[in-house]
């Protein structure tokens, strides 16, 4: 998939330089080790800094939200069904984008390299196709990309974008999927104590730093509810049933919303995956709805639109 | 100063011991990372570890804290009064924690214990504990304390340091607080020959072992105002999602915010770590946001530790080098190059 950065920076040449865009938003690399930078390019001879590996699992869309300029940015699957939704919510207008689609072929999940490697320091870690490479101080190991993936690339249905104005790769194969919400069904079996338990459990480590809600491209509201203090829906302290409110709140204001993109899990500094609260919530999506956010500009969201016809019941 | 020595084992067992005397905190495995927690007796603490993953920053200042409780009660005398919560100030004893973030504290203890101002829990806390400091054998590749006065065996502000050499721990007391700490230890005596050799050798490798350098011997002389209007706040502030990891996760950030919450008629007021990242931080109540923007609020974080202070202070930049802000921010924004283009500018 490197393959794809000299291609990403040739078209970002190109759009600056022709002046169809004014500024230029990809990733580039991080000082950290499968921690890369989303990078705003404005001049065609910075285009260098851009590339694309297997840790671009920033959603880049999040960078979009309510600026002026005609923009290029680089869309994947998820992020380009982000941008769908930023569309259809008046965040950016379409017009203003210069979509470079990206077939993806999912991002490695930082924490599992970390954890196969006993948590020793890595100093590099480079991309071989299906495999990768992971150098420390005293030590090499290989891996099989596959194996690594973060775990919403393994339940992924959209790995090409469906929003772009050029594509700089052939669309991948969406392949068959087992069976992507088992977890959320074991869940759903629980009984409500047991629920409560599971997810108190869950958030327990959660030090309220917002990086989960910061890093969503959902979450542009001009104040935050936990951030109002007139009036004060949510205590600012440490308090589990704060921590969870907020917690089950964002989660709520993502519901027909959630790309699945993997971002507020990527970002957590505590390692919490909250992506159990909104893939609940994208299962009922599916089922109640037969949705699927940012698939398509056509149709309003379920949760922001009212049909007579609806077929659902308890509408009527 | 007394040295004694302990095998793994003997010194969980001697921890046991000092938990008749002290809180004891150590770092606990749980999941992917070390954290301080307090030792039950149960368990064993493990001290192979880079650092933890949040500082020890919470055991002398907690994230939350009851500061005073209240009644609304009209019917009760004591309505509308604050009463200092009750806190537990016993004697604690921080086991394991590394160098930079003993600096921290040293930092931290700039703005709670100072010639205007002795936060009263802070300064009760911080008196109460003792700094059992483990050396860092091994540092990790985003640490740059060599760089802004420390280093992975300082001894600054310790009470006592321990040398872990695989099979044994040798610890050594520097205070008066740590002689007493040892001695309740109640351990093997101080290292042979060969032990002490290991030690030395143990202290220059980890030096070398250092690979970041960051150069901030400018920063005192640039122009404030100048490194304010800089050209590169705009670039660098791009990636932030202004989330509060790196300001929770350092050991010298220190800003709170007092809150109170009132459950029917009675109520708390709590101080909670605040983090300059968010907006809510600077919002008047006018309305007015001085830091409207991502841009002004990355910049003052960068500011505060790497000129305001160093002017204020004179001893050097607001930063403990223990890289945690460099190896957690989410979007890779790096004090270390931030540091090194103002420096440079």
């Amino acid at each position: 998939m490197e393959r794809y950065t000299e291609k990403i920076r040739e078209r970002a040449r190109d759009l600056l330089e022709s002046g169809k865009v004014d500024v230029f938003i990809g990733y580039s690399k991080g000082s950290v080790p499968m921690m890369n930078r989303p990078a705003l390019i404005r001049e065609p001879r910075e285009v260098n800094k851009l590339l694309w590996d297997n840790h671009c699992a920033l959603n880049l869309c999040n960078y979009l939200t309510k600026r002026t300029e005609k923009i290029g940015i680089i869309a994947n699957g998820c992020n380009s069904r982000n941008i769908v939704t930023h569309i259809l919510e008046n965040q950016i207008k379409r017009e203003q984008l210069y979509i470079v689609g990206i077939p993806c072929e999912g991002m490695v999940d930082h924490r599992a390299v970390a954890r196969a490697v006993g948590q020793r320091d890595i100093l590099a870690v480079e991309g071989l196709g299906e495999e990768f490479l992971v150098k420390g101080k005293d030590f090499e190991e290989r891996f099989t990309k596959q194996t690594f993936l973060q775990r919403n690339c393994v339940t992924c249905r959209h790995h090409n974008p469906v929003i772009y104005d050029e594509m700089i790769g052939e669309p991948v194969e969406e392949g068959e999927l087992p069976n992507g919400y088992a977890d959320v069904e074991a869940i759903e079996g629980m009984s409500s104590d047991k629920k409560w338990a599971f997810f108190a459990q869950l958030i327990s480590r959660c030090i309220r730093c917002y990086a989960c809600r910061n890093a969503c491209p959902l979450c542009y509201c001009p104040t935050c509810f936990v951030d109002e203090s007139k009036p004060q829906w949510v205590g600012k302290s440490s308090d589990p049933t704060d921590t969870m409110t907020f917690h089950l709140l964002r989660a709520y204001h993502c519901a027909g919303r959630c790309t699945d993109c993997g971002a507020c899990e990527r970002v957590c500094p505590v390692g919490i995956s909250m992506r159990q609260f909104t893939r609940k919530l994208n299962k009922d999506g599916e089922t109640f709805f037969s949705w699927e956010a940012g698939l398509t500009l056509e149709k309003r969201p379920p949760l922001d639109t009212y049909r007579p016809d609806d077929y659902n019941d308890f509408i009527k | 100063m007394l040295e004694r020595t302990f095998t793994i084992k003997e010194w969980t067992e001697a921890l046991k011991k000092l938990r008749s005397f002290y809180r004891v905190f150590a770092p606990f495995k749980e999941g992917d990372f070390h954290s301080f927690r307090e030792f039950d007796g149960s368990g064993s603490p493990d001290f192979n570890f880079g650092n933890t993953r949040l500082s020890a920053k919470a055991l002398i200042y907690p994230q939350s804290e009851r500061m005073f409780d209240y009644t609304l009660d009209e019917k009760n005398p004591d309505v509308n009064l604050y009463k200092e919560a009750v806190k537990d100030l016993s004697p604690q004893a921080i086991v394991g924690i590394r160098p930079c973030d003993v600096k921290g504290f040293r930092l931290m203890k700039r703005n709670f214990d100072n010639e205007e101002y002795r936060d009263p829990w802070w300064v009760q806390r911080f008196e109460s504990t003792i700094l059992v400091g483990f050396g860092c054998n091994d540092p990790c590749p985003t640490c740059f304390c060599t760089s802004v006065g420390g280093g992975p065996f300082n001894e600054e502000g310790l009470d006592v340091i321990a040398y872990n050499l695989g099979e044994r721990f040798v610890l050594r007391a520097l205070t008066e607080k740590g002689e007493v700490f040892l001695a309740k230890a109640e351990g093997d005596t101080g290292p042979g020959e060969d032990e002490r050799r290991k030690m030395e050798e143990l202290k220059r490798s980890s030096v070398e072992k250092i690979s970041s350098r960051v150069a901030t011997d400018q920063l005192k002389l640039k122009e404030v105002n100048a490194l304010f209007s800089a050209p590169f706040w705009e670039e660098t502030a791009f990636s932030c999602i202004n989330c509060g990891t790196c300001t929770f996760f350092c050991p010298t950030c220190w800003c709170f915010d007092i809150q109170d919450e009132v459950f029917g008629k009675e109520g708390d007021r709590l101080r909670n770590w605040d983090s300059c990242m968010f907006p809510l931080f600077t919002l008047h109540g006018s309305g007015h946001n001085p830091r409207e923007n991502k841009v002004q609020r990355v910049r003052q974080r960068f500011m505060h530790k790497l000129k305001y202070y160093v002017d204020k202070y004179n001893d050097g930049v607001q930063c403990s080098g223990c890289g945690r802000c460099v190896r957690y921010c989410p979007v890779n924004i790096d004090i270390r190059e931030v540091a090194e283009k103002m420096n440079s500018y």
